[in-house]
């Protein structure tokens, strides 16, 4: 815009000199646009559609009937007891990454990344090759009592597995671009290690925290593969939201179906609502250390 | 608080940061540890610190063996290089963390922490500014903010690692001569970290110039500046020229330079090297007896002084500063032939070190 005053003008003239011709732009608009609809937008659409099918009323009957409630309890516990943990070991393990030299150092980053590595079929298999009837400490378990493959734990422990890497993963650059001089120059002011930590390095971390938790509960409540192998798909008992739509879907129950897919779509639109403003802010976080730190 | 270290060795690796250090520091004093980077001056102030743990050798505080004291526990006052402020406080709350975390029962009550932080702003002359944050100020009030927040805790010892390093020449001027006058007034014992020797020889008491994990010389700024202890001293405190050459019984021989050698002849001739300052030659336009014939390659008579680039036959360069009346009076030309002679020389005779 040739209106415009020249500090805006500026910008505006450089896109235009490495930019392409109108047509061309027009051309990679659509495409891009054609792409985003057929992909993003229609099935988005489709779920809601396919939801409201028979109206509200028979979408809220769906809604209510107790086994759909019992996989939304489920899939509520496992992200409640999965995420917080996530977010202390992540926190833990990035804060020894970060902060501190010590041998073997690689070799625990590449295990933090292990879960991304595996599929979460095999991540499945692997806990009921562990804790199954036939697996290596299932007969102790039977012995006990103790119940982990076709229940809860079993549901749990596969969910923290997959999404293990998420919290740590995020905070690992940060943590390493703000360095140990901070927390260096807290210990020499007398703090101890708790007030280093919540004082100095948490603060500093919060939004690159809170990112990771978004995409980690993102991530446990949307999470099929591994749990699907260890969950034994007992309705009302061990059947998660993503499962339960599975079964409700074969069984020809396509408004019960759409309905549960359509609470998961409203919790990805809610997770990247919060996602964007916390990288918003993170954003600004950095931008704050580029401008403090030249 | 006096601080001594004893026969202090570390280690990174295989890169042996320091080798059997040994200093004495006394209280109230203003010591400056002067050297090239990796000479293992801020490895040795970070072992003062308690930041870093020395693999051999003891630090003493006060005649205490502090070596195994933890950080938190030693009260020194640290400045970073680049500030380390808590980005995400306020200038006040970065200077009251370190009251902040005292234990309870040593800890100043809120109205307390809040003249006190309010007295070192004053000094720091930075009241003004105590809601902004880090990011909000520039890089000469972010290490005052630093000084003040390392003060705070009221510290017998303060250690400043490179604390003018990343500031702009003037500014760095004018907080060297602030820091002179504030370690008067609040009497600490201070070590200086830097790499800049005008910076070590203005502020400091004394210079302890270091080299490759080794204490070359340790002395007033007068001390190292005109009696340098070794080769390194000599060519790291200020412009100087160098010949190599050989001491042959009185003479001192070096290219087109020749030199009476006053001290005893060695008995067969040996490798030398004469250390000469730019300021020490005097030049002239006539031939005068035992001078040595240059051209002039490049004349910069902006300054104080004048400095001259000088090209001898044999190719080498030599660097020259005279006065201004002095160029004035020479009426020098680039291109033309004078003559050199040397006011003042060091020579080091053997092997080089």
């Amino acid at each position: 815009m040739s209106g415009t005053a020249p500090s805006i003008a500026i910008p505006h003239a450089a896109e235009r000199a490495v930019g392409e011709s109108a047509p061309v732009r027009y051309l990679l608009i659509a495409v891009a646009a054609a792409f985003l609809g057929l992909f993003l937008v229609l099935p988005l659409a489709a779920v809601l559609v396919q939801a409201f099918q028979r109206g509200v009323a028979a979408y809220w009957a769906a809604l209510c009937d107790p086994d759909t409630l019992a996989a939304i309890r489920l899939t509520l516990l496992t992200a409640a007891i999965a995420v917080p943990l996530n977010l202390v070991f992540g926190v833990a393990a990035a804060w020894a990454i970060a902060k501190f030299n010590f041998r073997g150092k690689s070799v625990l980053i590449t295990l933090i990344d292990l879960p991304f590595a595996v599929s979460p079929v095999i991540s499945g298999l692997i806990y009921v090759l562990l804790f199954g009837l036939q697996g290596w400490l299932g007969p102790w378990l039977a012995e006990h009592d103790l119940k982990i493959i076709f229940a809860v734990p079993g549901i749990v422990l596969a969910t923290m597995f997959v999404t293990f890497p998420l919290v740590g993963r995020e905070l690992i650059p940060l943590m390493q671009a703000q360095g140990t001089e901070e927390e260096e120059a807290a210990v020499v002011l007398g703090a101890g290690g708790w007030h280093t930590f919540f004082r100095v390095t948490l603060p500093n971390i919060r939004w690159g925290l809170l990112y990771g938790v978004i995409l980690c509960n993102a991530r446990a409540m949307g999470e099929f593969g591994a749990v699907s192998v260890v969950s034994g798909h007992i309705r009302g008992l061990t059947n998660t939201m993503t499962l339960h739509v599975e079964i409700l879907y074969n069984e020809y129950n396509f408004v019960g179906a759409f309905a549960v897919a359509s609470l998961l779509t409203l919790l990805a639109l809610v997770t990247l609502g919060v996602k964007s403003l916390a990288e918003w802010k993170y954003q600004r976080q950095l931008v704050d250390k580029g401008v403090a730190y030249d | 608080m006096s601080i001594e270290v004893q026969q202090v060795s570390k280690s990174f690796g295989t890169f042996a940061a320091l080798r059997d250090v040994s200093l004495e520091i006394n209280t109230g004093e203003l010591v400056a540890l002067l050297g090239p980077s990796g000479s293992g001056k801020t490895t040795l102030l970070r072992i003062i610190a308690g930041l870093e743990t020395p693999d051999r050798g003891a630090i003493l505080f006060h005649g205490e063996d502090a070596t195994a004291r933890p950080v938190r526990d030693r009260r020194v006052g640290f400045v970073f290089q680049h500030y380390a402020l808590f980005r995400h406080m306020t200038v006040f709350e970065n200077v009251a963390f370190g009251l902040r975390v005292l234990p309870r029962h040593r800890r100043p009550s809120k109205g307390e922490i809040c003249a006190r932080v309010e007295r070192l702003l004053q000094l720091v002359q930075l009241d003004w500014l105590s809601d902004r944050y880090p990011w909000q100020l520039s890089g000469g009030q972010r290490q005052r903010v630093a000084l003040a927040r390392a003060l705070a805790v009221e510290p017998k010892i303060l250690l400043l690692d490179e604390p003018f390093g990343a500031l702009d020449a003037k500014v760095r001027q004018e907080l060297r001569r602030w820091l002179r006058r504030l370690h008067a007034e609040i009497n600490v014992t201070g070590v200086l970290v830097t790499h800049d020797q005008e910076e070590a020889l203005e502020v400091a008491d004394r210079v302890v110039v270091m080299n490759a994990g080794r204490i070359e010389q340790i002395g007033t700024p007068e001390d190292v500046f005109h009696r340098p202890a070794s080769e390194f001293v000599f060519g790291f405190l200020g412009d100087v020229n160098v010949f190599h050459g050989r001491v042959e019984g009185r003479k001192a021989i070096f290219g087109a330079l020749e030199l009476e050698y006053p001290h005893a002849p060695p008995a067969e001739p040996q490798a030398a090297r004469v250390f000469v300052r730019p300021h020490d030659w005097e030049i002239d336009t006539q031939p005068n007896g035992s001078g040595v014939e240059a051209t002039v390659a490049h004349l910069n008579p902006a300054g104080p002084q004048v400095k001259i680039d000088l090209v001898v036959p044999t190719g080498e360069s030599i660097q020259v500063e005279i006065t201004q009346e002095r160029y004035r009076a020479l009426r020098l030309t680039v291109g033309q032939r004078v003559y050199l002679r040397p006011r003042k020389v060091k020579v080091f005779v053997g092997e080089r070190a």
